[in-house]
């Protein structure tokens, strides 16, 4: 065969087992806890509560523009932890794959992992890989679990939002699903827009170091809307948005217009939302703008007493009206 | 009922005998799109899309009436920088 | 984005609610924007509120999923599980609720069910597999319509023959002439489906004017667009000098788009369509001409398709035809939601449940 496929012997635990951990992640993933092969990684924690998060990854396609599954699994879990106020340390990566998936494929992933853990400064310290029947796990499936530390004084949670508080957005909006949907097959249009895909624990390092921050949370599946209603939920107060200061680049607009989507129903993966009191906010968004992650970061809106629980928007032209949690799935529609 | 998106012809293909196909950009975003319903249209147009196809060719003359006259309607009923305040000064919510 | 972002400008936003506010009477307009793209536009752009009490809009028969009658959906989710078919659909059909489940529940069950933005896309998939069976569910009025014809003409001329549509396609003047008819509501004025006017032109809703006296405006979906639609609506009720006013000069002409009104003509023939809450009105639909009857899949897949009965309760027929408003059905946002919608306008992003749900409920 031309090219060097997985087989279902790649995950029988023998010899081509570890074979393929040998040539394909220990190249790229060879932290010294991997590297001994053991069953367990043994790892000693600094003081702190720990943080601790499981993220499981199935993106289809495993490669779009700005990013692939492996660069997602290390970042979505990165950044999970950075919402608790943690600094990550490490990472555990587990593949499920498919019969008939090309290495090459698994090692552009594996180094996909290896750049995100390096800019993160975290270490993947244990994994585990299945084969299974051709036909059952779409390629390849990255399941990941995630420690950190959180050090004494920070207490943020979905809870912790006050009304007065400024709501700050660390960036463009929409940018990952319209990457991915666009490189799907069947949707045939063509984009520069690339996914935002990105470790974030640095930025958050510096948004809680120039301010008071009382929520934070990644607005991922579900978008920013979804997002804004957990937490208006958890902390009941409102949350009344700007239309007009929401920061969506050109290409995702027009992407939303074409497909019928609202950009704040789209998926991101590079963006923090924040929840800052009022006093710290210019520090706060002064700061995030110096910053490569930060530097289109802007203040959409605000938490109020009411309505409780709910989200609003004052539209471009000034009027205003609710915005819902994501129901169903976000598909392309005519009418 | 039908959504449908203004875009701008970039270029123009034959396609298959009869169905015209073309490619339209709406800001940086292209597809290719069926031209058979706007014979008259040519690289440079803007159409209006919808499911694929072009439906109809924007008439530039008309867009710009439309907002003359509007503009004519504010300037006449509001004297100079005198418009309706903006949305600040609203309350936030009233149910509909 | 231009010609969107222009007709989104909020200072000429304000002057338009001024001047709207200005010319009410003693009770509010009652005008009925007849599309479900208008529906969503009016509570997304915030026009509802800021119109406040001064305007009272209702939904329409004009979101191709709501009014997609209950049989039709049973038949298409019939030749879902056909052997050997892969039933190609547009996003919007994939969660209304059939007498067994929805398509995308036939879809976990197994069944091939593919979202297209085009039907053109269909027919792409369909010569990449011939040995799938394609059908493609065409939904949609006048301005769909066509594309999928286009679809039908290509597939013939290049004879794929796997390639097949399954037409429930709605015609929207014999609704508007059945949905006045029955005079079960009163309105002051229409606000016109622009993007279907791009294609038919404004002949066809004459008889308004000439057999209803009632006003009515062919309409753009940017807030300057339907506010300033509501302003020519109240001076013409006002007036009361009933007329069919285009007011989407930059995408409509007075006689429509021909070469896709000859597409549609080439295609399809008019037919009786079962339209949910307004029943069955003659020479409303499309059905595939004889010369494609090879395509139709109507004709080319014989399925027994379940006995269909309305779910209990639901007032989606009555909401159709703008007789109730959501919040008034017993089952809204109870029983009914978009996350178990139990008729399709809380199914479809444009139903009027959807709207009123999802953007209504303060």
């Amino acid at each position: 065969m031309s090219e060097e496929r997985i087989i279902l012997a790649h995950g029988s635990g023998g010899r081509l087992s570890h074979e393929l951990v040998e040539r394909v992640f220990l190249p790229h993933l060879g932290s010294e806890p991997l590297r001994q092969l053991n069953d367990a990684a043994t790892l000693a924690l600094p003081p702190g509560r720990l943080a601790f998060t499981t993220d499981a990854f199935v993106v289809k396609p495993l490669f779009f523009r700005g990013g692939d599954i492996g660069r997602l699994a290390v970042c979505g879990t990165v950044n999970d932890l950075a919402t608790a106020g943690a600094r990550p340390l490490y990472l555990s990566a587990a593949f499920v794959v498919e019969e008939g998936l090309p290495l090459t494929t698994l090692e552009r992933v594996a180094a996909g992992m290896a750049a995100a853990a390096a800019e993160a400064g975290v270490v993947i310290v244990t994994g585990d890989t299945k084969v299974v029947e051709r036909g059952s796990a779409d390629g390849l499936f990255v399941t990941t679990a995630g420690v950190g530390t959180i050090s004494a004084g920070q207490d943020i949670a979905g809870q912790n939002a006050r009304p007065g508080d400024a709501v700050i957005i660390t960036g463009s909006l929409g940018d990952h699903g319209i990457a991915v949907i666009s490189a799907r097959e069947g949707l045939s249009f063509s984009t520069e827009i690339a996914s935002d895909v990105a470790p974030l624990n640095h930025l958050v390092a510096e948004m809680l170091a120039s301010g008071e921050v009382h929520a934070l949370r990644d607005p991922t599946r579900g978008g920013l809307a979804t997002t804004l209603n957990e937490i208006a939920g958890q902390s009941s107060v409102g949350v009344l948005l700007r239309e007009d200061h929401l920061p969506i680049h050109a290409g995702v607009k027009a992407a939303c217009e074409l497909l019928g989507f609202d950009p704040l129903y789209v998926a991101n993966e590079g963006k923090m939302v924040a929840f800052v009191a009022a006093r710290d906010v210019e520090a706060v968004l002064r700061r995030l703008r110096q910053l490569p992650y930060g530097a289109e970061a802007a203040i959409i809106g605000e938490a109020v007493a009411e309505p409780r629980g709910r989200v609003l928007l004052r539209t471009t032209i000034g009027g205003t009206r609710v915005v819902d949690m994501l129901a169903g799935e976000l598909l392309p529609r005519i009418c | 009922m039908c959504l449908a998106i203004p875009g701008r012809i970039s270029q123009i293909s034959q396609g298959v005998v009869g169905f015209p196909v073309g490619t339209v950009d709406f800001d940086g975003v292209a597809r290719e799109v069926g031209l058979a319903f706007v014979p008259e249209a040519t690289v440079g147009d803007y159409v209006i899309v919808h499911a694929g196809f072009a439906i109809s060719k924007i008439d530039e003359g008309e867009a710009m009436q439309t907002l003359a006259l509007l503009r004519q309607l504010r300037d006449q009923t509001w004297p100079a920088g005198q418009a309706p305040a903006l949305p600040d000064s609203e309350p936030p919510i009233t149910s509909p | 984005m231009r010609y969107l972002d222009e007709f989104r400008d909020p200072e000429l936003a304000r002057v338009l609610v001024a001047a709207i506010r200005a010319e009410m009477g003693d009770r509010p307009l009652r005008l009925m924007e007849v599309c479900g793209s208008h529906t969503v536009a009016i509570f997304r752009s915030g026009v509802r509120q800021l119109l406040g009490g001064s305007v009272e809009l209702l939904s329409g028969p004009g979101c191709p999923v709501c009014v997609t009658a209950q049989r039709d959906i049973d038949h298409a989710l019939a030749l879902a599980a056909a052997p050997g078919v892969t039933l190609a659909t547009f996003g919007d059909m994939i969660k209304v609720p059939g007498a067994r489940g929805s398509l995308q529940q036939a879809r976990a069950a197994g069944a091939d069910v593919r979202v297209v933005y085009a039907a053109t896309d269909a027919l792409r998939f369909a010569e990449a597999n011939p040995s799938r069976q394609v059908v493609f569910l065409g939904i949609g009025f006048e301005t769909t319509a066509p594309t999928v014809a286009a679809s039908l003409l290509e597939a013939r001329q290049r004879r794929v023959s796997n390639y097949y549509v399954f037409s429930v396609h709605k015609l929207v003047p014999p609704a508007l002439r059945a949905l006045l008819a029955s005079g079960e509501v009163q309105l002051d004025g229409l606000i016109l489906p622009g993007h279907v006017s791009a294609i038919i032109g404004e002949a066809p809703y004459r008889f308004l004017s000439t057999d209803y006296r009632l006003p009515a405006v062919i309409t753009g979906f940017e807030p300057l667009d339907i506010l300033r639609s509501i302003l020519d609506l109240a001076r013409l009720a006002r007036s009361a000098r009933p007329a069919v006013v285009n007011q989407y000069g930059r995408a409509v002409r007075q006689d429509g788009n021909p070469a896709a009104l000859e597409a549609m003509a080439a295609a399809f023939s008019a037919s009786v369509a079962e339209w949910r809450g307004l029943g069955s009105i003659p020479g409303s639909g499309l059905r595939p001409r004889s010369e494609f009857a090879a395509h139709d899949a109507a004709l080319a897949f014989p399925v027994d398709v379940p006995a269909s009965r309305e779910p209990a309760g639901c007032a989606c027929g009555r909401v159709l035809r703008g007789a109730t408003k959501p919040p008034e059905c017993p089952l809204f946002a109870v029983a009914c939601t978009p996350e178990r919608p139990v008729g399709p306008c809380m199914v479809s992003a444009e139903g009027a449940c959807t709207a009123y749900y999802a953007y209504g409920r303060a």
